[in-house]
């Protein structure tokens, strides 16, 4: 089977170039329990794609599956032309072009702002240190906190934390980012300052993946809305179509419990 | 003082222009002072009380007895007769009443030095000063660079041709007559630079996933060093070991010993390390992963920094415990601090005052567990400050 037969489209037309990525036939098992069932999904490139669910659906192992910080058991993941496997310099290419932020920051803590977004660019491109410093903070003044870079993450707010976050996984210049809830953790006055940053993200062209519940930032900046459920991709399509016209019963109840809870 | 609308009922804002509609003020100062204090916890009812007086007289009651024995009664110095044997009247006659601290007066440079050769004994006293200095050196952080490592092994090339001599118009001084404090300084010291980074690879090597062999090994090393006391280790080194060796071949015992305690000790550390590693959050060995660092850099830079910083307590704890534990090479007739020390009391007309030894030589270990203890609460302020919120 031929990348371009599994690519299941969006709206918009389809670039000449390869996917992004490409999941097919992803299963995966904690133990006995099956908690990615068949899922196949194909995400272009420069497309945004928002990935929501209610929890324990998989959403978050599925995104994790796509850097392997999660390794699946049956199925293929192909990432920029790249199939993961257990081939460890295929692996080292495909997480220096994804870049990841977490529901928890997971920001080094004891390394200051600027080190944290140098790091990377340093041990892992080899890039001389003024340079990387001078990128660190190129990428700082884009996420609007340059001020902080010499304290230390604990000194931030949540909102800023994430932020720095994000300047980090783009210090290392991916082609794709992956998203895994990235305001759950925020204080609702945060998510704002958050959302933002990835709205500017989206509009800048990047490709990305994002979990979450932020229903207003999927309507804003995402070219396709999956519902996931009890592992399994149930509906897929545009925010309009997805929030409007729910074809299945699952997704409808989904929702209501969303829209409920706002 | 008035108790009410004292508290900010007002949740703090972002904004530096939004005034807060109460002003700021201080907290109410302290009241009283020592004296309060003492009346509010040591006497505050008459059960109280009369704990902390009868305590209290305990206290006096034996410092001043203390006081008296070692410095009131003290006997500093006893005469010498023609032969050149000390007199120690003075000291029987003060014995249960004063401390005879002639004795370390007469024996400081065999408790120091052990049987090394009389006149050469400035060079161990050399190598005490060049441990010490570079306990120092190492103490501080400003020179935790790549040279410190250069430092260590210069100094210790320093102290090897110092101990054995034999060039530089140094005469040959074996083994077996080195003692004393060296010989402690020497097993501690080796002991744990070389224990510790092996322990870190043990603890490693415990966690691995991906290697299950190197994993068996490590858990298979560490239940095995420490389900046997040292003692057994130090006789296997000392007896077992040889027969083991192909004729002529001889490892020296110190060396023998040294290993053990290497092992040993690595043991235990290693699993200190690996408490640190498991309390480390997930989340930062993922955030590692996902930017594509290797392991080793993932390691070095992220893990175990923060992984030892958090076991700064328990491997001061265990790094103090071996400190002492040397002492047990006595069994095995290595002629360290401790063993020194009793050699000292063996001779007849000395026989009686081991008090006074054994106090020194506590006084010494103290100093160097003290120091080490001291040094490793500032280092946790120090490196807690950067990431104090």
């Amino acid at each position: 089977m031929s990348q371009a037969q599994t690519v299941e489209r969006g709206e918009r037309p389809f670039p000449p170039e390869a996917p992004a990525i490409v999941l097919d036939h992803v299963n995966k098992w904690y133990g006995t329990m099956h908690v990615l069932r068949d899922v196949s999904m194909t995400v272009a490139q420069k497309e945004r794609v928002v990935v929501c669910g209610p929890s324990g659906s998989g959403k978050s192992t599925m995104i994790r599956c796509i850097n392997r910080l999660e390794t699946h058991q049956e199925g293929r993941i192909v990432v920029d032309g790249t199939e993961l496997t257990d081939d460890l310099r295929a692996l080292d290419t495909i997480r220096r072009d994804v870049g990841m932020v977490f529901q928890s920051f997971n920001l080094f803590p004891h390394l200051t702002i600027l080190e944290n977004c140098t790091l990377a660019p340093i041990w892992v491109r080899k890039m001389p240190k003024a340079e990387a410093e001078e990128l660190g903070m190129s990428y700082l003044r884009r996420v609007r906190i340059p001020e902080q870079a010499n304290k230390y993450p604990g000194q931030l707010s949540g909102g800023q934390q994430q932020r720095v976050a994000i300047a980090r996984a783009l210090c290392m210049k991916p082609k794709i980012m992956l998203f895994d809830e990235p305001t759950s953790a925020l204080d609702p006055e945060m998510i704002k300052e958050v959302l933002d940053t990835m709205i500017e993200l989206a509009e800048s062209g990047m490709t990305m993946v994002c979990v979450t519940h932020e229903m207003g930032f999927a309507r804003r900046v995402a070219d396709r809305v999956v519902f996931m459920d009890r592992g399994e991709i149930v509906e897929s399509g545009t925010p309009e179509r997805m929030f409007e016209h729910p074809e299945t019963d699952r997704l409808k109840g989904f929702l209501s419990q969303i829209l409920r809870g706002h | 003082m008035s108790g009410t609308a004292q508290i900010d009922p007002v949740p703090a804002t972002t904004g530096a222009t939004a005034a807060p509609v109460i002003e700021q003020r201080r907290p109410a100062a302290p009241t009283g002072g020592p004296w309060a204090w003492a009346r509010l916890n040591l006497f505050g009812s008459w059960w109280s009380t009369a704990v902390t007086l009868g305590l209290g007289a305990l206290i006096v009651l034996w410092g001043v007895r203390f006081v008296e024995w070692a410095f009131v009664h003290a006997v500093w110095s006893v005469p010498y007769n023609a032969s050149g044997q000390p007199q120690t009247a003075a000291c029987q006659e003060a014995r249960g009443v004063g401390a005879c601290w002639a004795i370390i007066a007469d024996k400081y440079r065999l408790i120091l030095f052990g049987r090394y050769p009389y006149e050469e004994q400035w060079r161990p006293a050399i190598c005490i000063v060049l441990f010490i200095g570079l306990y120092v050196v190492s103490a501080i952080r400003r020179f935790w660079r790549r040279e410190l490592f250069l430092i260590w092994l210069v100094t210790l090339a320093v102290i090897g041709v110092l101990m054995w001599g034999g060039v530089l118009g140094l005469t040959f001084v074996p083994q077996d007559s080195w003692g004393g404090l060296p010989i402690t300084l020497i097993l501690a010291t080796f002991g744990l630079a070389f224990s510790f980074p092996l322990s870190i690879l043990v603890a490693l090597g415990r966690r691995s996933t991906k290697l299950p062999a190197v994993k068996l090994l490590c858990v298979l090393y560490v239940e095995l060093i420490r389900g046997v006391p040292l003692i057994s280790l130090l006789f296997m080194a000392s007896v077992m070991f040889p027969l083991f060796m192909p004729d002529g071949v001889n490892i020296d015992k110190l060396l023998r010993a040294q290993i053990a305690f290497i092992l040993f000790a690595a043991a235990y550390l290693a699993e200190v390390v690996r408490g640190g590693l498991q309390a480390l959050p997930k989340g930062q060995y993922e955030a590692a992963d996902a930017l594509g660092l290797t392991y080793w850099q993932k390691t070095g830079k992220i893990v175990l920094p923060q992984a030892l910083r958090l076991v700064i307590p328990p491997l001061v704890n265990t790094f103090i415990g071996f400190f002492k534990d040397t002492s047990l090479v006595l069994i095995i007739g290595i002629f360290d601090l401790l063993t020194s020390g009793k050699v000292a009391l063996s001779e007849p007309v000395w026989q009686a005052f081991s008090t006074e030894i054994y106090v020194a030589l506590a006084v010494i270990y103290f100093a160097f567990c003290f120091a080490m203890s001291k040094y490793s609460r500032g280092l946790e302020r120090e490196l807690g400050r950067a990431t104090r919120r």
